[in-house]
C-alpha cells in the first residue's frame, strides 16, 4: 500500500492506483473527458491535470500513478482556470450544435461545459468541413464533432481488433476515419458499434430510424410488430431512473403497445428456437460429424462479419442457424400471418436490439427475406427505444406492467440469458444434454462459462461424453481461440474445442453498441445478474421446453433441421479473404 | 617542394545551391598530377568544417591553412604556392575563424569521415577499450557522472543518471537508441557529426549499451539526412569489420549490434515516446510518462534514448577522462556545446563553446555581430521551443539554468540571430507556425491551442489587434503549458511569452499604432505618393494589380488605402523614389 495526500487528506491506496483512482477514493471528482472508465487513458485532453505541492508542473490524473509520500492538489484557481481553458479550446473545434445533435442532454462535453459554467464563447470557432459518413446503415460518423479523444479508436484497434478506425492527419487536422480514408462501408468496420457507445459526444451516432418508425406506426396500412432482445430489458431502464440490471421487460411490452404496435413479440422466444435448432445441429455434429465440429455460434451479426472477414477458413464450422430476432422476423411474416389471416406484405417487424450490427443483419443478403419480404423491417437500439418513450410521453417507470402476445412472445429462461457472455453456450449445453443422455440435469447453472474473463474454457460432462467448450467476449479475445483451432486442423490434429461461443462486444450483449452509455465491467455485471435471475424466476429452463416453441414445430415447422426450418430459420456465409491483416 | 603527406579538405559551405565539390575535387587531382606530387597528396571531399558561407572552402593538412571562395582556377595557384612553396596564397586565406573548443566536433573536418581506420588513429575506440576492459558498468556510469555531462537535446538531463536507471532496470533485453531526429528549424549541428564523425557516435552508444546491459541498439535519423544515413549506415559495417560490433566484442563476453531506423520528417518523433511509437512501427505520438522509457521503453523494455552530440561526448570522456570533461564549463552545466549560428550574423556556422561564456562572446566574438552594420536586437536559442533572448541580456552565461531563467531554454543548439529589420511578431508567428504544423494533434491543448494562438498572432500581425487578444493568448499559452502531454506543447507558447516579456512594446504598436517597426507585416504598411518627388509617370498606375493608384497627369496620383493589396509593385516601379512605404 501506498500512502499519500490528495488536498490534505491521507490516504492508502494499493500500488500503480492512478490519481484518478485514489481522488475518488476520498469522494474527490477530478473532471476527465477523455478517460472512459472501461478503457485505459489515452491522456489526450489534458482537463484531469492536478499538481503536485511544491512542483510547478502539471500532471494527468488519469495516467500518473501515485506514488508514496506524494501531496497532490486537485482544485484551487490556477488548476480550474487551465481546465476551463482547454474546455474552451476544444468547444472552440466543436459545433454548437447541441439541440440539433443527437447526444443532447447526454453529452459529456456538454456536461463538462456545463459543470464549468462556461456561458460565453472566448476563441473563435474554427470547424472542420468534413462531411458525415453514412455509408453504412448502422453507423454515422460525424468527424466534425470529434474531439480527438482517441477512445473510438482505442476500443476498434485494441478492444475489437477491427482496425477500421484511425486517426488521420496531424496537429489542429487530426480527424478520425477509415484507415486510407475510405468510407465506413468498405471499410474492415463490423458494426459493433462499440465506438458509438464509447463516443464522448455525437461524433459517432447510431444510424437513427425512429423517425422512419414513427411513419410506420402512424401508417393504417400497416400491421407493426415489435420484438425485444433479451439485454434491453435490463439496460433501457437505466434511462428512467432504474438501477442497471433493473428487470422491466413487462413494462417494455406496454410502452410498446402504447406506442402503437399490435403485437408485442419477444426475441427471447426466437432465442429458445435457436438453442433447439443450434442444439440438433450440435449434438449431430457431435455424434455424426466430428469434423465439423468445433460447432461456433452465430447469433452475434458483428462476429459474423469479423469472422467472414478475418476468419474465412472458419465458415464451415459457424452454426447455419439465424439470429434470434431473424428467426422471429421470418415467423412473424409466415406463421404468425398465417395464423391470424394477415398480409405478409403489410406486416412491419420492427426488433429493438442492444446492437448497431444487427441494422446491418437484417438486409445482409437474401436469406433475411426468407418469408418473401423482409423478414425484419427495422432494427432500433437500446438507446433510439429510450428515446422513442420519452418522446411518447410514456411515464416509463409507473407503467403497469404487461405481457407479451402469445405465439411468438413466451420465452424460458435459457432464452434470456442469451444477453449475456456464456448464456448461448449454458442455455445449448442444457438441451444438448437432454437431447443426448434424455435425462434432466441436476443443476442447469454453468457457473464455468459466466463471468467476465475474456475467454472460459472448460470440459462439461454430457453423460458419458465430455464437451470441451470455449467462450469468448470482447473480439480481441477471439484470436486466442480461434489460433488454437486452426493450429490443430493445420496440423491434423482434433481441435481442442467442440463448441465455441463468441460474442463481439465485451460482457456480450450487455454491453452491446447500441445499449445505453457509461458501460463499465461492473454495468456489464449488473445487467448480467438482471438476467440470470430473469431466468431463474422462470419455471421453464430449457428452451425446447418452451410449450410454445413446442406447438410451433408441431402446427408449421414440423421436425427440427427440416427443409422448412432451413428455409427460414437458417442461412449461409460468405468467406471474404479480401479482408487481411 | 613539398614532400609531405597532405590531405585536402573540400567543402562547399554554400547554405543553398549546387554542391560543386566533386568538381573541385577533379581539379585538385588533375593539378596535383601535373605537378607530380599526386603520391602523397590526397584530395577529398569533407563534411563540415564550422565554417560556413565561404564558398568552397578548402583545408590543407597538417599545414592548418583554410583557404576559402575557391574557384577552379584558384586549384593550380594552391598547388603551386602552398603546396609545392610553403607559401599563402593571401587573397583566398581565411583568418580569424572562431576560436573553439571541440570536444564533439574534434574529427569534424579533420578526419576522413568514411575511414574508421582514420577515426582509430584519433584515438578512436580507446574508450571503449577502456570501458570493457577495464570498468565494470557501473564504473563507466560513476565515469559518467564525475563528468556531469547533460542531455544535449534540449532538456538537459544527466546523463549518467539516465544510464542508472536503465542498469537498475531489470530485463532481458535492454535497448540503446541515438536520436538523430534533429528538427529544428536552422539547426545541424547533429546532422555535422553524424556526416563527419559517425564512430565517435556509434562508439558512445556502444559504451551506452555496455554501461545499461543492453545488446541492441538503434540509430533514429530523419530521412532527409541522407549523407548521415549512409555514412551511419557505412560506418556501422566497419565497425561491425573492426570488431566493435556483434559478438564477443573485443573478446569480452559483452556482444552489441546496431540498426537503422528513419524518421519521416516527423518533428514530434524527436520526443522519445513518439520516437520509440515511430520505431515500433506506430502513429508517431507521443504517450504520457510514467512508465519512463527507462523502465518500459521500445517495445516495452527498458531504453535509454540519447541525442547524438551526448552521444559523441561519451568517448571523449573516457579517454581523456570525467574530471577532465568537467573541468570545462559552469558549475552544473560541464562541457562544450555545439550552436548552429544563423540568421543576421556575420559569421554563421556551427561554433562549439564551452558551457559558460557569454551570449555577447558567441554572437559579437564569433558571429561578429550583425551583417551590414545592424544593430543586433536578439537571439533566439532553442528552435521553436525557445525564447529570445533581448540583447540588454546578453551577458548572461550560456548554460542550461541560466537560458531557463530568461524564459529560453538551451535546446539543441540552434541560435538564430535577429537585427533590427526583424519584426518579433513576425518571428513569433513562424516559430508558433512551425510547431502548429509539427503537432501530432494528440492532446487538445497544443492541437487546438497553438492553432489558436496563431490566428491570434495573424489577427495582431494584421493590425485587427485587441488588448484583449494579449490577454487571450496568454491564456492559451498557460494552458499549453500546463495541460499539453509532451514538451511540444509544452513548450510552444516559449517563443510569445519571451517576446512578451521583453518586447511588448512592439506588440503595443502592431495593436495601437497599427505599426510594424520593422515593415515585416506586410498589412500595416502603407503606400504613399510624395507629390513634390513624383513625376506623373503613370507607371505605378499602369502597374497596380488593384487599381489603387488613382488620378490624372493634371492632379497627380494618390493611392487609396481601401483599395491597396500591400503588393508594393508600386514602390519597385517607381524610378524616382516618389513612392514611400510607412
Amino acid at each position: 500500500m501506498i500512502r499519500a495526500k490528495i488536498n490534505g487528506i491521507s490516504l492508502r491506496v494499493p500500488e500503480g492506483a492512478t490519481i484518478l483512482e485514489a481522488a475518488e477514493k476520498v469522494q474527490i471528482k477530478i473532471p476527465v473527458l477523455c478517460k472512459h472508465p472501461d478503457l485505459p487513458p489515452t491522456a489526450a485532453c489534458g482537463i484531469c491535470i492536478v499538481k503536485l505541492k511544491g512542483m510547478n508542473k502539471m500532471l494527468r490524473a488519469c495516467c500518473t500513478p501515485i506514488e508514496e509520500g506524494m501531496e497532490i492538489i486537485t482544485h484551487d484557481p490556477e488548476i480550474v482556470e487551465v481546465r476551463r481553458s482547454v474546455i474552451e479550446l476544444i468547444l472552440s473545434k466543436h459545433p454548437n450544435e447541441c439541440l440539433s445533435c443527437g447526444r443532447n442532454r447526454n453529452c459529456e462535453l456538454q456536461k463538462l461545459a456545463g459543470d464549468f459554467g462556461i456561458n460565453e464563447q472566448s476563441f473563435p470557432q474554427y470547424l472542420a468541413d468534413i462531411p458525415a459518413d453514412n455509408s453504412t446503415k448502422s453507423l454515422v460518423l460525424e468527424p466534425r464533432k470529434c474531439i480527438s479523444c482517441g477512445r473510438c479508436v482505442h476500443v476498434c484497434q485494441q478492444m475489437q481488433n477491427v482496425w477500421a478506425l484511425s486517426f488521420l492527419e496531424r496537429g489542429f487536422d487530426t480527424r478520425i476515419s477509415p484507415a486510407g480514408d475510405i468510407q465506413l462501408a468498405d471499410s474492415p468496420c463490423v458494426k459493433c458499434g462499440q465506438c458509438s457507445a464509447h463516443c464522448p459526444t455525437g461524433a459517432i451516432f447510431e444510424y437513427d430510424e425512429t423517425g422512419k418508425v414513427w411513419e410506420l406506426l402512424q401508417d393504417e396500412n400497416k400491421y407493426c410488430i415489435v420484438q425485444i432482445a433479451p439485454a434491453v430489458r435490463v439496460a433501457v431502464g437505466e434511462w428512467f431512473g432504474f438501477k442497471s440490471g433493473a428487470n422491466t421487460t413487462r413494462k417494455l411490452y406496454a410502452a410498446l403497445r402504447r406506442m402503437g404496435f399490435r403485437a408485442v413479440f419477444d426475441t427471447n422466444f426466437g432465442a429458445d428456437l435457436t438453442i433447439v435448432e443450434e442444439a440438433h445441429e450440435f449434438v449431430h455434429r457431435f455424434t455424426k460429424e466430428p469434423t465439423k465440429l468445433p460447432l461456433i455460434t452465430s447469433c452475434c451479426p458483428a462476429w459474423v462479419d469479423f469472422m467472414e472477414k478475418f476468419y474465412p477458413d472458419m465458415v464451415d464450422h459457424f452454426s447455419s442457424c439465424k439470429s434470434p430476432h431473424q428467426m422471429v422476423g421470418a415467423l412473424s411474416k409466415t406463421y404468425y400471418a398465417q395464423k391470424q389471416r394477415l398480409d405478409p406484405s403489410k406486416i412491419v417487424v420492427v426488433s429493438i436490439m442492444p446492437c448497431t450490427a444487427k441494422k446491418h443483419e437484417i438486409s445482409r443478403d437474401r436469406e433475411m427475406f426468407a418469408s418473401g419480404h423482409q423478414d425484419v423491417d427495422i432494427s432500433l437500439t437500446t438507446r433510439e427505444l429510450a428515446r422513442m418513450i420519452k418522446q411518447a410521453g410514456i411515464d416509463f417507470p409507473n407503467l403497469p406492467e404487461e405481457d407479451a402476445d402469445h405465439m411468438l412472445g413466451e420465452y424460458s429462461g435459457a432464452g434470456t440469458i442469451f444477453g449475456m457472455t456464456g448464456g448461448v453456450m449454458e442455455a445449448a449445453l442444457r438441451t444438448a444434454y437432454d437431447y443426448v443422455t434424455g435425462g434432466k440435469l441436476k443443476n442447469v447453472d454453468f457457473e464455468n462459462v459466466r463471468g467476465l474473463q475474456g475467454v472460459k474454457e472448460g470440459t462439461i460432462p454430457v453423460g458419458s461424453h465430455e464437451v470441451k467448450v470455449a467462450v469468448a467476449h470482447g473480439l480481441s479475445n477471439v484470436e486466442y481461440v480461434l489460433n488454437k483451432v486452426r493450429e490443430a486442423k493445420k496440423n491434423d490434429r482434433v481441435p481442442p474445442y467442440h463448441f465455441i461461443e463468441v460474442m463481439a462486444c465485451p460482457g456480450g450483449c450487455v454491453g452491446g453498441g447500441g445499449q445505453p452509455y457509461g458501460v463499465t465491467d461492473a454495468v456489464r455485471n449488473q445487467r448480467g445478474d438482471g438476467l440470470y435471475e430473469d431466468d431463474r424466476e422462470h419455471k421453464i429452463r430449457y428452451s425446447h421446453e418452451n410449450p410454445f416453441v413446442k406447438k410451433l414445430y408441431k402446427e408449421f415447422l414440423g421436425e427440427p433441421r427440416s427443409e422448412k426450418v432451413h428455409h427460414l430459420l437458417h442461412t449461409t456465409y460468405r468467406p471474404m479473404p479480401e479482408y487481411k491483416r | 617542394m613539398s614532400t609531405t603527406p597532405t590531405i585536402i579538405l573540400i567543402k562547399d559551405t554554400r547554405l543553398a545551391g549546387v554542391d560543386t565539390t566533386r568538381d573541385v575535387q577533379n581539379v585538385f587531382e588533375k593539378c596535383l598530377k601535373e605537378a607530380g606530387i599526386e603520391s602523397h597528396v590526397q584530395a577529398v571531399r569533407a563534411a563540415d568544417m564550422g565554417v560556413y558561407e565561404r564558398g568552397v572552402v578548402v583545408k590543407l593538412l597538417p599545414q592548418n591553412v583554410f583557404y576559402g571562395n575557391v574557384k577552379d582556377e584558384d586549384v593550380s595557384l594552391i598547388v603551386n604556392k602552398t603546396l609545392k612553396k610553403g607559401e599563402l596564397v593571401e587573397h583566398l586565406a581565411l583568418r580569424n575563424l572562431p576560436s573553439q573548443v571541440r570536444v564533439v566536433l574534434r574529427n569534424c573536418g579533420v578526419i576522413n569521415p568514411e575511414s574508421m581506420e582514420e577515426y582509430i588513429q584519433e584515438k578512436g575506440y580507446e574508450g571503449l577499450r577502456k570501458c570493457l576492459l577495464h570498468l565494470t558498468p557501473a564504473q563507466v556510469i560513476d565515469e559518467m557522472k564525475k563528468s556531469g555531462l547533460r542531455g544535449r537535446g534540449g532538456a538537459g538531463f544527466p546523463t549518467w543518471m539516465k544510464w542508472n536507471l536503465a542498469r537498475s532496470s531489470v530485463a532481458e533485453q535492454k535497448y540503446v537508441i541515438c536520436n538523430g531526429d534533429e528538427g529544428d528549424p536552422g539547426a545541424y549541428m547533429d546532422r555535422s557529426v553524424l556526416e563527419g564523425d559517425p564512430h565517435s557516435v556509434i562508439e558512445g552508444m556502444i559504451i551506452a549499451g555496455y554501461a545499461i546491459g543492453a545488446s541492441k541498439g538503434f540509430f533514429y535519423i530523419r530521412a532527409e539526412y541522407p549523407l548521415a544515413v549512409e555514412r551511419i549506415h557505412l560506418a556501422i559495417k566497419q565497425a561491425y569489420e573492426g570488431g566493435f560490433l556483434g559478438q564477443n566484442i573485443l573478446g569480452t563476453k559483452f556482444s552489441f549490434d546496431l540498426d537503422v531506423r528513419l524518421g519521416a520528417g516527423a518533428f514530434v518523433c524527436g520526443e522519445e515516446t513518439a520516437l520509440m511509437a515511430s520505431i515500433e512501427g506506430k502513429r508517431g505520438t507521443p504517450r504520457p510518462r510514467p512508465p519512463f522509457p527507462t523502465q518500459a521503453g521500445l517495445w516495452e523494455k527498458p531504453t535509454i534514448i540519447n541525442n547524438v552530440e551526448t552521444l559523441a561526448n561519451v568517448p571523449v570522456i573516457f579517454q581523456r577522462g570525467g574530471d577532465w570533461f568537467s573541468a570545462i564549463g559552469t558549475e552544473k552545466s560541464k562541457g562544450t556545446k555545439v550552436f548552429a549560428i544563423t540568421g543576421k550574423v556575420k559569421n554563421s556556422g556551427l561554433v562549439e563553446i564551452p558551457m559558460g561564456i557569454t551570449m555577447r562572446e558567441i554572437v559579437y566574438g564569433i558571429g561578429g555581430g550583425a551583417a551590414d552594420g545592424k544593430k543586433v536586437l536578439a537571439v533566439q536559442t532553442g528552435g521553436p521551443s525557445g525564447g529570445v533572448i533581448p540583447e540588454s541580456h546578453f551577458d548572461t552565461p550560456v548554460s542550461y539554468e541560466h537560458l531557463q531563467e530568461l524564459g529560453s531554454i538551451m535546446g539543441s543548439g540552434g541560435m538564430i540571430v535577429m537585427d533590427e529589420d526583424d519584426c518579433m511578431i513576425d518571428i513569433v508567428k513562424f516559430y508558433l507556425g512551425f510547431c502548429v504544423e509539427e503537432s501530432c494533434g494528440k492532446c487538445a491543448p497544443c492541437r487546438i491551442g497553438g492553432y489558436q494562438m496563431l490566428k491570434l498572432l495573424e489577427k495582431i500581425s494584421e493590425g485587427n489587434g485587441t488588448d484583449q487578444d494579449v490577454a487571450s493568448i496568454k491564456r492559451i499559452a498557460k494552458a499549453m503549458q500546463k495541460a499539453s502531454l509532451c514538451a511540444l506543447g509544452q513548450t510552444a507558447p516559449n517563443p510569445v511569452l519571451s517576446t512578451l516579456r521583453y518586447f511588448e512594446d512592439e506588440y503595443k504598436q502592431h495593436i495601437g499604432d497599427k505599426k510594424c517597426r520593422a515593415g515585416k507585416c506586410g498589412k500595416l504598411l502603407q503606400y504613399r505618393i510624395m507629390p513634390d518627388k513624383c513625376k506623373k509617370c503613370r507607371l505605378c498606375q499602369l502597374k497596380c494589380p488593384s487599381n489603387a493608384v488613382v488620378g490624372d497627369k493634371e492632379k497627380g496620383y494618390e493611392v487609396v488605402q481601401a483599395k491597396c493589396v500591400k503588393c508594393g509593385v508600386c514602390y519597385e516601379v517607381c524610378k524616382f523614389e516618389a513612392v514611400e512605404r510607412i
